[in-house]
């Protein structure tokens, strides 16, 4: 019900709308994705390298000293202890696995924030394909330990200096890219966006983050469906796979946390599902936030990962049917539960992944509910960021 | 609804055509007409006008930079059809608009086609249309207002695709010469020809432009032994760029492509 159709529609979201030249790279994968990663020996290689190379299953952790702050039962789905500190490892790790067998020899990627850059960059190495990674200009240099990080393993990063130079503008350079190569290159997106099958194939490759809550649970707390999952959404890809095994567990509240930026109504905000009206972007019809004429805007959040201005189509279903319940936080208010998690749980963790831990007062959760939070990356990555923040909005660090 | 101009054109002309290519608002935000007024006087024989988006993932950096130029200037689908109005009495070349389908959804599908068989658009080119949409959904809505849409083609493209581009062409199908994005250097490769080569034995009903990579007179003749005729785009916003006034960079360009009127196709 919450799943694709035949189609590659989620409700009425979803599709591909793509230019000719695209055409056939989109429509080899649409033929060939489920059949590859469902067959027995894809699945086992994935797995492996999942266990030893990434580290999984990742722990489910009952914060206590969070738990009683906020009065619920909470575990944190530790995604911020994968290999390279955050989820987006998973999906890089399928779809290597997967160009491989499409005899592909030549990766290009996007990123906003350098966190999906640097997966990719690693199964690159991992798997010695050449590594192409688009990245906004300005990105480059607000993120530059990413940048160094890539470059350390072999990738080349390319600046982007159309548009914006942020993370809208590196995905419109990479698949300029895939337009010009469309042979010998597999173009792996980083989110559940994209034209079909990309945010199928994605959702997939990150639903393992729920399959293990499932189990997870099960173990710890006797059930294997909690009452909450709370996961931030930019494009989407952490709460794909966090609400993946729970879509038609209604008793299971999805909650999505958008990021606000310097407010919803102050024209400086990433809230896509308040902002957003229908329309297409790189490929998929989704909420966009765009102009009357249909030009898509920039959006603002002070983490880079949420700084995009559509949603996966997915999510966009799922806000339109009122399945998963939309919250955005502010810049502030994520901060705010940036230092709160730092100082009661001794775990620093990313600013994206912040804004969802703000939205925990906001659940209306009770002392013998349980929650579930995916904690979906670390906050080293941020660490310049996080400190001229509080430099610049308080004394008391 | 009788046939438009574009299937007109094809009808009577057997070769050699030239479409040029430009961005509405480009480089001033009131060119549109003084442009296509030029084109037509200096023996364009259709042409192409963008509609400016802020996302052009087909196009290369010349055609997305005149893009943000229009969006700065001020340019919007409902301008560009305000600056079109009466265009029909000063003008007779076919004009296809050309565009990225979210700001044609952000305006309605049928407003937009509305407006522009009123001011006597003749067809569009919407690259990111899917053509199962374009069947089950828009098909009946071009028909009714009488605009033909015109698809792309690429290298990769297969025989089976093709053929049902073809099938659904009641204009041209437009034959990108190479892998790329617009503005490309057209590649005289083997492979190049062997593609050219391979559309031409397909034996289409619908005539071929070919388009990207055509800059000067040689791509273009290159081009025209291939296919019906050929379409300019960032060779001509380039031309546009030059420091005299927009109608002398239009005959300009024009008279270094196409030297002397084709009388003998021209009607």
């Amino acid at each position: 019900m919450y799943g694709v159709n035949e189609r590659g529609y989620y409700g009425q979201f979803g599709g591909a709308f793509i230019p000719e030249m695209l055409y056939p790279n989109v429509e080899e994968l649409r033929q060939k994705y489920l059949q590859i990663i469902l067959e027995p020996g894809f699945k086992a290689e994935m797995e492996d390298l999942l266990r030893d190379y990434v580290g999984r299953p990742t722990p489910l952790y009952h914060a206590k000293r969070l738990s009683e702050r906020y009065n619920a039962k909470i575990y944190l789905k530790r995604e911020d202890l994968n290999h390279t500190g955050a989820h987006k490892i998973n999906n890089t790790v399928g779809q290597i696995l997967l160009a491989k067998r499409l005899g592909k020899t030549r990766i290009i990627a996007e990123t906003g924030a350098g966190q999906h850059g640097v997966a990719t960059a690693t199964v690159c190495a991992l798997t010695g394909l050449e590594c192409i990674v688009y990245m906004g200009k300005i990105d480059t240099e607000r993120q530059r330990p990413n940048v160094e990080k890539m470059r350390l393993m072999g990738a080349t990063v390319v600046p982007v200096t159309s548009g914006s130079q942020t993370l809208k503008d590196a995905t419109n350079e990479a698949i300029r890219d895939w337009i010009n190569n469309p042979v010998d290159t597999h173009y792996i997106i980083g989110s559940v966006v994209g034209p079909h099958p990309y945010p199928d194939m994605v959702a997939r490759f990150q639903s393992v983050i729920s399959e293990e809550i499932r189990k997870q649970l099960q173990e710890k707390e006797g059930r294997e469906l909690p009452d909450y999952v709370v996961a931030c959404v930019g494009g989407g890809s952490n709460a794909a796979g966090a609400f993946y095994h729970f879509l038609d567990e209604p008793s299971v509240q999805l909650v999505a946390v958008e990021a606000a930026g310097l407010g919803v109504d102050t024209g400086h905000s990433a809230a896509t599902s308040v902002l957003g009206k229908t329309g297409i972007i790189h490929g998929s019809k989704t909420l966009l936030m765009q102009t009357e004429d249909g030009q898509i805007t920039e959006p603002y959040s002070i983490s880079a990962g949420l700084d995009y201005p559509g949603v996966g189509p997915q999510h966009a279903h799922l806000a339109d049917t009122g399945r998963a319940r939309f919250i955005a936080i502010t810049d502030n208010e994520a901060m705010e539960a940036l230092r709160e998690l730092s100082r009661l749980e001794g775990i620093i963790p990313a600013i994206e992944t912040s804004h969802a831990l703000a939205a925990l007062g906001q659940l209306g959760a009770g002392p013998e509910d349980v929650v579930v939070l995916n904690l979906s990356g670390r906050g080293d990555k941020d660490l310049n960021t996080i400190l001229t923040y509080f430099e610049t909005h308080d004394v008391q660090k | 609804m009788s046939k438009n101009r574009l299937t007109h054109l094809f009808q009577e002309n057997q070769g050699n055509l030239l479409n040029v290519y430009f961005t509405a608002g480009f480089p001033n935000l009131n060119d549109t007409v003084t442009i296509l007024e030029e084109l037509q006087a200096a023996g364009a024989d259709l042409v192409e006008i963008g509609m400016p988006f802020s996302d052009p993932l087909a196009d290369g950096p010349t055609i997305q930079a005149s893009n943000q130029v229009a969006l700065e200037n001020g340019m919007s689908v409902k301008t560009l059809f305000q600056q079109l109005e009466g265009i029909r009495e000063k003008v007779s070349l076919p004009i296809i608009l050309m565009g990225y389908l979210n700001p044609v959804l952000q305006f309605g599908f049928e407003a937009f086609c509305e407006a522009a068989a009123k001011v006597g658009v003749d067809g569009f080119i919407l690259p990111d249309m899917p053509l199962v949409e374009y069947e089950e959904e828009y098909k009946l809505i071009l028909e009714k207002y009488g605009l033909s849409l015109i698809f792309l083609i690429t290298p990769q493209t297969s025989e089976d695709r093709i053929r049902k581009i073809d099938a659904l062409t009641d204009s041209f199908i437009y034959m990108v010469s190479s892998a790329s994005t617009t503005g490309s250097q057209v590649q005289t490769s083997e492979a190049q020809q062997a593609y050219f080569s391979r559309v031409k034995a397909l034996g289409l009903r619908s005539p071929l432009l070919i388009g990207f990579g055509i800059s000067d007179k040689v791509s273009f003749e290159m081009a025209c032994q291939t296919a019906h005729g050929a379409i300019i785009g960032s060779a001509f916003i380039k031309a546009l760029q030059q420091p005299s006034e927009v109608k002398e960079n239009v005959r300009t360009f024009l008279k270094s492509i196409k030297q002397t009127q084709d009388a003998g196709l021209k009607t």
